[in-house]
């Protein structure tokens, strides 16, 4: 059971809400869909689902064409962020419905809804109303719901965006085990990239509407194909610095100047956009291989082990995300230091020229 | 600008409440510093929001008083008490202009034309809104409206207090970074007095000096980011807060040692033989991997981007570790470290100080 979109794209009036994309998903695997509000994330599951009828290109099901297939004719389940469950029915009733829906046998149905509610942990809530239901346990019994059916292709829209905190991490943490055991396709959309790698599988970055880059979550992660899809896959934000090298020198915008070190000391001359990672920004000076900038502390942030600190580097704003508690005054002049392995450069354009070293290695 | 103080505050939505469990809010006695800045963190359903209400003046309370500065404001409606408040979803007028959104507050009390305009050009830069003031506020996203909710709530420099209630649920995450770095930057330039309700634990330990962490109706901890996240005085706390949260075994207690399961866990502080149910916590950054310690074996490496996290069994008991970016993953016969110093006991899910302990008695 492959999943292929061909040149597929999205128009509404003047407006492109998806470029037109290529896109391959393998028989049992986790894709997930990450990128911001209007990223084009929805607009391109509903696309997979044949809920919207694509501008162009064709969607093949196991090699066989479906464009133009409504919905309900084909193997499809979609769980919305808002949990849809009939509130006058019953637990059972509401995982039996779609069941019921293709006609299917009595003992058939019996089996399948309790074999669900097993796996998403609602057996002894079956005679419960959902609004009986804590908010997990009803987007629990929504999942059910989409599950029941066996479909091959499950799309699932920010479906824990509506989650208090807690019970996402709960829920998220057997996601990839209900996945594994259903044995189909998941398509699972986020804004967020820490939810993107504790999925794992494959991602798909979005942005403005294009898929910028597919690939392994980790591999996405560590070797973004462009300065856009390291933006879009790191939270805080990357922080990013323009470069020229000229021979062993690289001097940034403001015109401060470094040693070309480690790798980057093998990048030709020219113009880069470099940037890094929020934990890779150092407060204290590690090793002798590294550069420093000077930055003015504008915000900090303790999480508990944690303190995000948020600096003007000329004008620009970096994020760093230091390890234990820092008790550091705002406004106080900071030097910050930055090890070369940490570094991606990015021409000008945006693409990727040489991913961090420390990267490459893992 | 004013302290508040809740005096002997208990609430129940039951006309006569006779246990504990028909207490919506449990007896609690706070007093919330005059420009501080606090986070209310707790799951869906543990008293939180009725406590903002009462505060707010939307609720009155079965018991005791609430006073702004010396002023008993308890039977006081809400627009008497002279406070700005910020829900969960966007209140904007379509209608009206951006600009006109957020002067209205103005407006209202009979500011003066010039003022209005300078204050509202602030906001509007605030919350990066300066090229949109003159659109309506109708056909915006959620995101641009939620920011001018914000920027409403404290377009006032007068207000007694501003209340929070989830004000980034609907905002992206790379927005939600800019929004509470303002609120913070805001909080440190005017010194406001904040109350900011959420069930998220990031914001809440980023943006508060104090978090106030509610559990069934009661105050379980009020502390520093550190404090919470060091010396949980309650397991919800240890759960709640961390991600994961912290890990907790059961255990006999006596002296400088912990017994769990027949194995030995040195302490960093002396204890008597605890009574109720005894456990042992740590936290998740304190375990670390190696050949001394309790024998485990790995569930599940997650790969965070930033760190790892190892899911590990301990004979039959689930405990995660944190582990750094780089680490090798682990191999066999392995066992796991609990840091003796960063390990709490709990009788009965609170806290138990030690007899002595260095960081705790200097």
């Amino acid at each position: 059971m492959t999943l292929t979109l061909e040149n597929i794209s999205k128009v509404v009036g003047s407006e492109v809400h998806i470029h037109p994309a290529d896109l391959s998903l393998a028989p049992g695997t986790m894709n997930v869909l990450l990128g911001p509000t209007l990223a084009g994330k929805t607009s391109l599951m509903r696309l997979m689902a044949g809920l919207d009828a694509p501008a162009t290109g064709r969607i093949l099901w196991q090699g066989q064409d479906v464009t133009g297939m409504r919905v309900q004719d084909r193997a499809v389940a979609m769980v919305y962020q808002q949990f849809i469950n009939y509130p006058s029915m019953s637990v059972y009733d509401n995982i039996a419905s779609p069941l019921r829906l293709q006609g299917k046998g009595k003992g058939e149905i019996d089996r399948a809804v309790r074999e669900t509610a097993e796996m998403m942990k609602l057996a002894p809530m079956l005679d419960r109303k959902p609004l009986e239901l804590s908010g997990g346990q009803q987007q629990r019994c929504a999942l059910a719901r989409a599950l029941v059916k066996g479909a091959g292709l499950v799309l699932l829209d920010e479906p824990l965006a509506n989650l208090d905190y807690k019970l996402r991490e709960e829920l998220r943490l057997e996601i990839p085990r209900i996945f594994e055991e259903s044995g189909a396709i998941f398509v699972y959309a986020t804004t967020e990239p820490e939810e993107a790698l504790l999925l794992g599988g494959n991602t798909a970055t979005l942005w403005e509407g294009r898929i910028t880059q597919f690939g392994p979550t980790a591999e996405v992660y560590r070797q973004p194909a462009d300065a856009t899809t390291a933006r879009v896959f790191s939270d805080p934000p990357m922080n990013f610095l323009s470069a020229t090298k000229t021979g062993d020198r690289i001097v940034f915008g403001d015109g401060e100047e470094v040693a070309a070190m480690g790798a980057l000391g093998r990048l030709a001359d020219g113009a880069y956009q470099m940037g890094f990672r929020p934990n890779h920004l150092e407060i204290e000076r590690h090793g002798e291989e590294v550069m420093g900038f000077d930055t003015t502390l504008s915000v900090t942030e303790i999480t508990g082990s944690e303190t995000f600190v948020h600096l003007d580097h000329n004008g620009a704003r970096w994020v760093g995300l230091i390890h234990g508690v820092r008790e550091l005054e705002i406004g106080a002049e900071l030097r910050v230091w930055l090890d070369p392995a940490h570094v991606y450069v990015f021409g000008t354009d945006g693409a990727l020229v040489a991913p961090a070293s420390y990267a490459q290695a893992a | 600008m004013a302290k508040i103080t809740l005096d002997n505050l208990a609430h129940s939505y039951l006309p006569a409440p006779a246990g504990e469990e028909d207490w919506a809010l449990k007896e609690l006695n706070h007093v919330w510093g005059d420009g501080e800045a606090y986070a209310l963190l707790g799951a869906s359903g543990c008293g939180k929001s009725t406590l903002l209400n009462i505060i707010s003046g939307l609720l009155h309370p079965s018991q005791g008083r609430i006073l702004f500065g010396d002023e008993d404001v308890t039977d006081q409606p809400t627009a008497a008490r002279n406070i700005a408040q910020v829900f969960q979803f966007p209140v904007v007028y379509d209608t009206m202009t951006v600009r006109e959104n957020l002067a209205f507050p103005l407006k209202n009390r009979g500011a003066e034309a010039g003022y209005i305009a300078t204050r509202v050009q602030a906001i509007a830069q605030m919350i990066g809104m300066e090229d949109t003031l003159d659109r309506k506020a109708r056909g915006l996203t959620a995101d641009a409206k939620q920011k001018i909710s914000l920027g409403r709530g404290m377009v006032r420099e007068d207000v007694n207090a501003l209340l929070f209630d989830e004000p980034l649920t609907v905002i992206d995450p790379h927005m939600k970074w800019e929004l509470r770095t303002q609120l913070k930057a805001l909080h440190h330039e005017f010194g406001h007095t904040m109350i900011y309700v959420t069930h998220d634990q990031t914001e809440a330990l980023t943006f508060a000096d104090k978090v106030v962490v509610m559990h069934d109706g009661r105050v379980v901890q009020v502390g520093t980011p550190e404090e919470l996240f060091e010396r949980p005085a309650h397991t919800f706390v240890g759960y709640f807060i961390g991600s994961p949260g912290m890990n907790l075994l059961d255990a006999e207690v006596a002296g400088k040692v912990a017994h769990v399961a027949g194995h030995e866990v040195p302490l960093g502080g002396t204890y008597d033989a605890p009574g109720g149910r005894v456990q042992i916590g740590v936290r998740p950054e304190f375990v670390s991997l190696g050949d001394a310690g309790l024998p485990v074996t790995v569930t599940r490496i997650e790969d965070v981007g930033r760190h790892r996290i190892a899911r590990l069994d301990f004979e039959g008991t689930a405990l995660n570790a944190v582990l750094p970016e780089d680490a090798a993953v682990p191999g066999d016969n392995l066992r796991a470290r609990l840091a003796p110093e960063a390990v709490s006991v709990y009788s009965d899910d609170w806290r138990v100080t030690p007899q002595s302990r260095s960081e705790e008695a200097a």
